[in-house]
């Protein structure tokens, strides 16, 4: 099977490339990837791809998404969540580790691995957990779990309260030289808190997280990752604090990353004012004031990358008062879009630096062979029209659920194309 | 004229104009309960069940005599002894009440939002009795017409809240309300049930009591619940009222003629002297009696009148 991309603009930030280009791909592989001169012969392809006016780029690399398979598969599925991640331009995803049972030992990660071969639309990297049970006390097998396929380790959903416990994982993880992701949340502060504390909170009468509760996480993993020389990765960080705590560890030279969730640069506290349960998630939708530090950092390369943080969840679980509906939402169909809409539109970043922001800047911090169009590498593509303007539906989604806050939104930039080891795994009709 | 919402879900969002509107049909229901036979066939035909996911005692009897007075079958749920305890939703608990043509649903609930969320599913008028730490906007309502009664300018007055204000629902529903009439609020409580960010209420925030209530025209003392202890929020209830129960020696801070207000139920001795409590500026037992005017005027204007 041969696919010829033609006319498109290249956009590949791993080979600092941005020109209109031609690309082909041949047995699942980037073939070749050249200047089209004009009268040159044509490639012999099965299908070829006009790209005249669009963009093309490696496909997106989300490091945190929650597929819910084995446990929940009435939420979603392997099938199902890399469905959707298809649809959102994503041809790799890696998945967190709180699945039922939790992914903890190297026979869960066997089956996610296997499941994933046969039903996956997109390739999948497992996310082990950091302690058994995501209890807390005790490291899970992180060496089987690597050698089963696990790229990272993550408590994800909860944090690890332990100071003592995140000082061994990153210390032993050094064994394997993967990251250890943390849910930065401090559980005590926290306490019941349901949403962000601040203006709105207090208007509401919600018990309010404040965002020291990120931060104090933090600021003490950062000493612990200096003390052991560990990989430290913030996941869906989404104060200030926290950023600037990251900016100053970056300048001191440690091995520290973090990503951001669209959600956390596209809405603020005030979602929560008519008391959807979709604006509820952990962390919690910030204000403003935190709004603007976030976006400034994707720019400057404090955060390191875009994921998603794509969190199925049934309806009944959403459908409930605000304090007892479930956290988070699903994020793989919009996240492009409102990269676009709410960073790229507004000139926080320019377009290659969204581009590598979801592609070569994610699989760098978990070393993924991916977000590049290097020749020979696997023909992982996404073909985007940046400009076009859509309209998000979530009862299209090809996601089970429908926790959606984005349901109805007017996007700029929308997926065409997403092709997976050389085969086409979404496109667009029309 | 009505209301323009078919629900009462708070303060917030009615303007000043239907707070009058609700002030001052209250006024006319007043007189009822002054009356030998307190009974008006106003309500005739209507149906009002009382969904209580919290124990109330003022509130709950407040509403279900207000529209006994009124004539309508008044039905009272409370959770213990519902299906809320085989784990039914509130969503589906709202449905199945809805299949009985209820015209108003009165529901409490500890959630924020309890109210909205039942008003977005059901047809029929729902009225918040206290959602969360949110709203309690009936309360409000009593309370701006107890004050009125003896201040009947309610613009440029000055309020002291003194108390829990981070978990209090009666303190939110009073800010806006006095707010919207031109009324000038502060709270006055220790640092740790102050909510942090309390300024951006539009309020002033005292943490001297002495300070707080001086020159005020109003002192509104709230319950101090005794499981915040336990939480950590203050040491002990002998602290708490040492450093802000209102007795007859702070109230000397005051201006005499200052009136006391609690939306009660009161803890003698803690947050409130019982010399204070029992004095002679005490409108505590005016906001009970009041409140049953209150909801009947609710009741009526959204469940009655010509609009129906």
């Amino acid at each position: 099977m041969r696919i010829w991309i033609k006319g498109g603009r290249v956009i590949d930030p791993a080979n600092k490339r941005d020109a209109v280009l031609d690309v082909l791909i041949e047995d699942g592989k980037i073939a070749r990837v050249w200047a089209a001169q004009p009268g040159a012969p044509a490639p012999a392809a099965d299908r070829v791809l006009d790209a005249t006016g669009q963009v093309v780029c490696p496909g997106f690399v989300d490091l945190h998404v929650h597929l819910r398979e084995p446990g929940r598969e009435d939420m979603e599925t392997i099938a199902t969540g890399t469905r959707a991640a298809a649809r959102g331009g994503f041809t790799t995803v890696c998945c967190m580790a709180n699945t039922n049972p939790v992914n903890d030992n190297q026979s869960v990660t066997d089956f996610i691995v296997d499941r994933a071969r046969r039903d996956g639309a997109v390739h999948v990297y497992p996310i082990g957990a950091i302690t058994k049970g995501l209890k807390g006390e005790e490291l899970a097998e992180i060496g089987e779990l690597v050698g089963a396929g696990c790229v990272a380790v993550s408590d994800d959903g909860k944090p690890v309260m332990n100071a003592e416990l995140m000082r061994r994982a990153l210390e032993y993880t050094t064994l394997f030289n993967i990251p250890v992701i943390q849910h930065a949340e401090d559980e005590h502060l926290t306490g019941k808190g349901v949403m962000h504390e601040g203006r709105v909170s207090t208007e509401l009468g919600f018990k309010g997280i404040p965002a020291a509760s990120e931060a104090v996480i933090v600021a003490r993993d950062l000493l612990l990752a200096e003390l052991t020389g560990g990989r430290y990765h913030v996941a869906h960080v989404s104060t200030a604090e926290a950023v600037e705590l990251v900016r100053d560890a970056k300048r001191k030279g440690l091995n520290i990353t973090c990503e951001v969730a669209p959600h956390h640069f596209a809405l603020t506290d005030e979602a929560v004012y008519n008391f959807d349960t979709n604006a509820k998630m952990s962390p919690p939708l910030r204000s403003s004031r935190h709004l603007a530090v976030v976006k400034a950092a994707v720019q400057d390369g404090t955060i390191d990358c875009i994921a998603t943080d794509h969190a199925p969840h049934v309806i009944q679980d959403k459908e409930v008062e605000f304090d007892y509906a479930a956290n988070g939402i699903i994020g793989l169909e919009t996240a492009f879009g409102l990269t676009i809409t709410s960073l790229v539109e507004p000139e926080v970043l320019t377009l290659p630096q969204a581009v590598a922001r979801l592609t070569a800047d994610p699989a760098r911090i978990f070393r993924l062979p991916k977000g590049t169009l290097s020749g020979g590498a696997d023909a992982d593509v996404t073909i985007v029209d940046p400009s076009r303007e859509w309209t998000y539906d979530v009862r299209q989604s090809a996601s089970k659920a429908r926790n959606s806050p984005f349901h109805g939104w007017k996007l700029r930039g929308q997926v065409l194309c997403t092709i997976v080891s050389g085969k086409i795994a979404w496109e667009l009709q029309g | 004229m009505g209301l323009t919402s078919k629900d009462l879900l708070g303060i917030q969002g009615i303007t000043s104009e239907e707070i009058r509107l609700i002030l001052d049909t209250a006024a006319s229901m007043k007189e009822i309960a002054s009356r030998d036979i307190k009974k008006v066939p106003t309500l005739r035909g209507k149906t009002i069940i009382n969904l209580f996911y919290e124990p109330s005692t003022r509130t709950r009897t407040s509403f279900e005599i207000a529209g006994k007075w009124l004539s309508a079958d008044v039905i009272n749920i409370s959770t213990s002894s519902s299906s809320v305890v085989k784990g039914e939703s509130l969503k589906d608990t709202g449905l199945t009440l809805q299949a009985m043509h209820p015209d108003v649903v009165v529901i409490r609930h500890a959630v924020s939002g309890a109210p909205h969320l039942l008003a977005k599913l059901l047809k029929c008028s729902i009225i918040n009795a206290g959602d969360g730490a949110h709203e309690h906007p009936t309360q409000a309502l009593l309370d701006l017409f107890t004050i009125r009664e003896r201040r009947p300018t309610l613009e440029g007055l000055k309020v002291a809240i003194v108390g829990d204000i981070l978990h209090s629902r009666v303190a939110r529903s009073n800010i806006f309300a006095m707010q919207k009439m031109g009324m000038h609020v502060r709270v006055c409580g220790p640092p740790t049930l102050l909510p942090r960010y309390v300024e951006s209420l539009g309020v002033e925030k005292h943490l001297s009591v002495e300070r707080a209530i001086a020159d005020v025209d109003i002192i509104m003392m709230l319950r101090v619940q005794r499981e915040r202890m336990g939480a950590g929020l203050f040491p002990t209830l002998r602290e708490y009222s040492k450093l802000f129960g209102l007795n007859l020696d702070r109230l000397k801070m005051a201006r005499p003629d200052v009136l006391i207000m609690h939306p009660g139920p009161i803890n003698r001795g803690v947050e409130i002297a019982p010399e204070v409590a029992d004095g002679p500026y005490s409108l505590i037992q005016d906001q009970v009696e009041n409140g049953v005017a209150i909801r009947m005027a609710l009741l009526y204007l959204l469940a009655g009148g010509q609009n129906n």
